[in-house]
């Protein structure tokens, strides 16, 4: 019935192994990233919040499918030479997926208490110790849910780095497919396998809202 | 210590303190009183650099605030500040939350920032509270631990905002204590409070402020015996009540 699966699972499966890694870095990038806008989209500084929020609204009003054609097209250009799949792809994850991880942390930083940020510079914290050690992990705790929710997201659209030739599941499903034309076992399977992932990524963001509902410890 | 030079400072167009001048000299205890929206808790902020004002000139410690070279940050470790909600870390324990600021700002050890966070717990009375999460601690323990992580800087001087008015009855005493005895050690204190038995025993002078103005001034017993505005008069008629 999975013939056609079976037949090329390693090949498949390595595919499969190319979105995780990518989404990996997207995570990785995008949430590094992400708590810095956050930080400047509540910045007094005008120099500061103005650029940020400009290149929040720009990212979040085109499609992530714009983006990557973008970086693979444009920044051969600015860089001088061709890129790698996916390297281009990993750069326009982070550039896109940060706008949307710092919304979320921005609103994570709004729910921290003014006096809260007071008493640690009262003891003598400089302003990036606040952050790295205040505003960022109370921030990241009390968004956790919203931050899986977004990286379930991002993790599915990693799928769509397949429209800059990266040789990623659907990209060689789609290879397959013209050769074996089992079209249905075949998506099928892709269909399952990022079922499975999110579906497990979304029951744990459920167990976090859960326990943090009930310890009150933020 | 703290030179307070006729301060003045808006809101917008809504005026928060006004032509307020005091001095703190070392080791003077000051307990500030007055109706709530009056200006005291902004005097505290100010003094601490975490608002800005638009008129006068703060001294601490014979560094002026309105220097533009002044490093606000150095300045804050000299004094300590205690809030009237804790304003704990929630997502570190105890411990950590007296340790951080040494650890990260005076660059101590580790080992010796919590042997020292361990000695502070000690003298509040909660050294068994060291791993806990501020969320498992009452409020009079919380603001324990708050003036322990505002002590560990070692600050020549502490202001308390309200120390006790977030606290069941029952509590309010235990902190009452801890500050006391800084008071008997001879810290430099300024407190905001409307405890007036703390206020009496401690405070070498009581400042009663009221719209963003000191009304009236005066030392310790003599405030109370002989209030001169009709305004203090009203105000500590309903506190004492």
């Amino acid at each position: 019935m999975f013939d056609a699966v079976l037949n090329n699972l390693p090949y498949l499966l390595a595919g499969f192994l190319t979105n995780l890694q990518l989404a990996a870095c997207a995570l990785a990038g995008g949430l590094f990233l992400g708590a810095l806008v956050g930080l400047g989209r509540i910045s007094q500084r005008p120099w500061v919040y103005h650029p940020v929020t400009l290149y929040v609204n720009l990212l979040r009003n085109i499609p992530l499918i714009l983006v990557i054609f973008w970086f693979y097209f444009v920044m051969p250009i600015l860089v001088g030479r061709n890129l790698d799949p996916l390297v281009s792809a990993a750069a326009s994850f982070v550039v896109f997926e940060a706008t949307y991880f710092g919304e979320i942390f921005r609103a994570g930083f709004q729910s921290i208490s003014k006096d809260l940020v007071s008493a640690a510079y009262s003891t003598g914290l400089t302003y990036r110790q606040t952050a790295a050690y205040i505003l960022v992990p109370i921030a990241f705790r009390r968004m956790l849910p919203s931050l899986i929710t977004q990286s379930i997201i991002t993790f599915q659209d990693t799928s769509l780095a397949y429209v800059i030739g990266l040789q990623e599941l659907v990209r060689r499903t789609t290879i397959v497919d013209s050769l074996e034309v089992r079209s249905v076992q075949l998506y099928s399977f892709v269909a399952i396998l990022f079922f499975v992932i999110c579906f497990i990524g979304s029951r744990i963001s459920l167990h976090y809202e859960e326990k943090s509902r009930k310890a009150k410890v933020l | 210590m703290i030179e307070i030079k006729n301060i003045s400072k808006w809101f917008g167009e809504f005026q928060v303190l006004t032509d307020v001048d005091e001095t703190v000299a070392r080791g003077q205890k000051v307990v500030i009183c007055g109706p709530s929206g009056s200006g005291k808790s902004t005097l505290l902020r100010c003094i601490n650099g975490l608002e800005p004002y638009q008129k006068g000139e703060i001294r601490v410690g014979g560094v002026s605030l309105n220097d533009p070279k002044t490093n606000l940050y150095k300045l804050r470790e000299r004094i300590g500040m205690v809030f009237q909600r804790f304003e704990l870390y929630p997502h570190m324990t105890v411990l950590r939350n007296i340790s951080l600021a040494p650890m990260k700002v005076r660059k101590q050890s580790r080992q010796a920032a919590e042997k020292k966070a361990m000695e502070l717990l000690e003298r509040v009375g909660i050294p068994d509270k060291a791993g806990a999460y501020p969320a498992n601690l009452s409020g009079g323990q919380q603001q324990r631990v708050a003036i322990a992580r505002a002590l560990a800087m070692e600050p020549e001087c502490m202001m308390f905002d309200e120390p006790t008015s977030a606290l069941d009855p029952e509590m309010i005493q235990e902190v009452l204590e801890v500050m006391i005895g800084l008071a008997k050690e001879g810290m430099t204190m300024l407190v905001v409070t409307h405890e007036m038995g703390f206020a009496r025993e401690v405070a070498d002078e009581i400042i009663f402020m009221d719209a963003g103005r000191i009304v009236e001034r005066g030392r310790g017993d003599e405030f109370f015996k002989n209030p001169k505005s009709q305004r203090t008069k009203d105000f500590l008629g309903q506190i004492l009540k």
